[in-house]
């Protein structure tokens, strides 16, 4: 651990420190994932930018040649310290669902994920449910209960329009309030820990061969 | 607009220049990809109690936000107003300059551990939660 040594993948790590879980915070724009980060974190909802290389869909044969932009995608996050040992990280996806690759590494070892669903846009919502049904990540459905929606669907229509999988809880809540948000993070646990989906990506990827 | 005690004189052409998007790369000398290996949530603390001399902005900011507590990627990159990818470029060298280390979680927790962790965890919180 000598500095002067040469870096070696040993080097530079340090091995009792709590253990950042990850959970995603997902669903369409303006639906209020950072409403519901806010509501569980303990510090308020900071925001990371990433800027990304965009190919346009469609256009493969200019694919690494020309036809690139550069994206800056936003993501929000927010922590919580649950013991000594645990300390929960939620990090919500960025609005645009084109900017798949971008999730990848955001939901990269995520114990699960909230959907966020607002009943007034529900098309929003099926990008996110089929992403995570098929990257096998754990995933609930949370109905946020906006005051001014015209019609209060039931669990069982939201469940249908979306075809969420039977085992897949659809809840309702109010994202702004802590004891409702926390509620989901709850039900999502629970549903990670019956239907257990071993993660294909270690919790922390980075020199675990400890815990694989 | 010139920069912080120490820092390097911003050259204002370049800066003009080069927007938003390739300044966090100037400030990592271009490079985009960092010899260490990390995550959004690989938690870095301080090697030293003491102040690490010779540092840009940057990097004694970066430094001074994990000496309190082990310190998330994500958050160091939000609180420098760089993009993750620069921000590990800048704590990957601060960890080859010995100013910054790893702080990975001690061995034993499997998968369905961790969750049975979370759960008590967000069980107790609720029950503080009015």
């Amino acid at each position: 651990m000598s500095p002067d040594r040469p870096v070696t993948t040993e080097t530079g790590q340090r091995n009792s420190a709590p253990f950042p879980v990850k959970t995603i915070v997902s669903g369409g724009f303006g639906v209020g994932k950072t409403t519901m980060i806010g509501a569980v974190s303990e510090i308020d909802p900071l925001t990371t930018e990433e800027q990304l290389t965009v190919v346009s869909a469609g256009i493969d044969s200019l694919a690494g040649v020309e036809d690139k932009t550069t994206t800056t995608v936003a993501m929000d996050f927010g922590r919580l310290t649950l013991s000594d040992d645990l300390i929960l990280y939620l990090f919500g996806t960025p609005g645009q669902d084109r900017y798949w690759f971008t999730w990848d590494d955001l939901t990269y070892g995520a114990v699960g994920a909230v959907v966020l669903i607002d009943t007034r846009r529900l098309p929003d919502s099926f990008g996110p449910v089929g992403y995570f049904e098929q990257r096998g990540i754990p995933f609930v459905v949370a109905i946020n209960e906006f005051a001014d929606a015209p019609h209060h669907y039931t669990t069982a229509e939201v469940r249908d329009a979306l075809d969420i999988p039977g085992h897949v809880p659809v809840v309702r809540c109010d994202a702004r309030d802590t004891r409702s948000s926390i509620t989901v993070l709850l039900a999502l646990v629970d549903h990670a820990l019956t239907h257990p989906t071993p993660p294909e990506q270690p919790h922390q990827p980075i020199a675990q061969g400890a815990s694989t | 607009m010139p920069g912080p005690a120490g820092a390097p004189e911003w050259d204002e052409a370049w800066e003009t220049c080069a927007d938003e998007q390739v300044r966090p790369y100037a400030i990592t000398g271009g490079r985009t990809r960092p010899q260490h290996s990390m995550r959004l949530v690989t938690l870095l603390e301080a090697a030293e109690a003491g102040p690490v001399h010779g540092l840009g902005p940057e990097s004694a900011r970066a430094v001074e936000l994990c000496r309190e507590r082990p310190c998330p990627v994500a958050e160091i990159a939000a609180r420098l107003g760089l993009p993750v990818q620069a921000t590990k470029v800048v704590l990957s060298d601060l960890i080859d300059r010995g100013a910054l280390v790893m702080a990975l979680p001690g061995p034993g927790a499997d998968h369905l551990q961790l969750l049975e962790a979370l759960r008590s965890g967000l069980e107790t919180r609720l029950s503080h939660v009015a």
